[in-house]
């Protein structure tokens, strides 16, 4: 029961992580619990079809299909993260000032609290179809029973509770350092995943070039571990990266930091809103 | 400014994009492991070094498994009673360790290129 506890709680957690993240970003925003839960709930319908087809998903692009699909989740997730923190760059403080009294200001807020909402659901749709097809490998063998299930059950469990702790720790910043601390956090997050769509390029085999280690860590701190785990959701560690990974992590960082400077400081076109 | 930010994804998409060359390699020599009972057969593979090969995993166990390896920078889905074929990158010369991830305590194996 332990062994399963863990598998399955070792995939959710990045997506607990995710969701306490958008649900500390999204606060006040009106109806942001409600887009939230729509993610959390599209993103587990569509991992049940995913483990529900992994053989018809294994077999097509020629035997890359998991490994693609897995890229153009990784990759949709770091644009839509992209997008919300350029977004925010240059509304966030409106945001916050107005909140949701002004029409405007929710018809906006709504744009980003799409794409929130669908980070949460491409972070589920990848990991909870993992968590799916372990849960029903235990159903369909009958060799184990109940016991791994029911520890599959509490892995979710504590996943869930990551995403509470997650939110209860960031709403405790005072609010002024709040929006800093999570576009940054937003950044760092996105420049991992992009590095991990590279990974899953590289072993689809789509990308062959910079396939050298850059660093082997995995005696120190190895990613199955759970804050090697937490490490790798937040800021992308993994224990032994491509020289691709690299790469593409720092240059997801720097092209997101550049883009956010880049619309703060371009002077409004549009007349600004008294509050 | 919608504009602009579109115009920044663009941006975004394409320099990655440079980052990709489109080739897929899948030549060299075939090897075959085969997953029973929660147990890699066989369970050290050794294979040629520097040179890249597909890899065919057979999952004969009624569950599915996922072969991973940290090292190897593979992690995959063998659905039950099915085979998955995949290109391994030219490997240098050492041992490679790979589990199966839903049953760690037994599927275990390596890969010793040389």
């Amino acid at each position: 029961m332990l062994g399963a506890l863990i598998i399955v709680f070792r995939e959710a957690i990045e997506a607990g992580l995710i969701v306490g993240i958008v649900l500390a970003v999204t606060r006040g925003l009106a109806h942001a619990r409600t887009y939230v839960f729509a993610g959390v709930c599209a993103g587990a319908g569509g991992a049940a079809l995913v483990a529900l087809f992994a053989d018809a998903l294994s077999k097509s692009f020629s035997g890359n299909g998991q490994e693609l699909f897995n890229a153009g989740i990784l990759a949709l997730a770091v644009i839509m993260l992209a997008w919300h923190n350029i977004w925010m760059s240059r509304h966030g403080r409106e945001l916050s000032q107005q909140l949701s009294s002004v029409g405007r200001a929710v018809a906006s807020g709504e744009r980003t609290l799409f794409a929130l909402a669908s980070v949460v659901g491409l972070a589920i749709l990848r990991e909870g179809s993992e968590v799916a097809l372990f849960l029903y490998g235990v159903v369909a063998s009958g060799e184990t029973g109940y016991d791994v299930f029911l520890g599959g059950l509490l892995g979710l469990a504590l996943g869930a509770a990551v995403s509470f702790a997650t939110f209860y720790g960031l709403v405790k910043i005072p609010p002024r350092h709040l929006f800093f601390v999570t576009s940054w956090l937003i950044t760092f997050l996105a420049a991992g995943l992009a590095a991990q769509s590279a990974a899953f390029l590289q072993q689809a085999g789509v990308v062959t070039l910079f396939t050298e280690t850059l660093w082997d860590t995995s005696w120190a701190l190895p990613d199955k571990t759970i804050l090697g785990r937490v490490l790798h959701t937040l800021i992308g560690y993994s224990d032994q990266p491509s020289l691709l990974q690299g790469l593409v992590y720092l240059s997801t960082l720097i092209l997101i930091y550049a883009a956010t400077k880049f619309t703060q400081l371009r002077p409004r076109l549009e007349p600004r809103l008294s509050p | 400014m919608a504009n602009s930010t579109y115009r920044c994804l663009v941006g975004v998409i394409i320099f990655a994009g440079c980052f990709m060359s489109l080739a897929s390699a899948s030549a060299g020599e075939v090897y075959t492991l085969t997953i029973k009972d929660h147990h890699f057969d066989p369970a050290q593979l050794t294979i040629k070094a520097e040179t890249p090969a597909t890899l065919i995993i057979k999952n004969l166990d009624a569950s599915p498994e996922e072969f991973e390896s940290k090292s190897l920078r593979i992690e995959k889905i063998i659905p039950a009673n099915s085979e998955v074929s995949f290109a391994l990158r030219a490997l240098k010369a050492g041992r490679y360790k790979f589990v199966g991830e839903f049953h760690e305590d037994l599927a275990k194996g390596e890969l010793i290129a040389e």
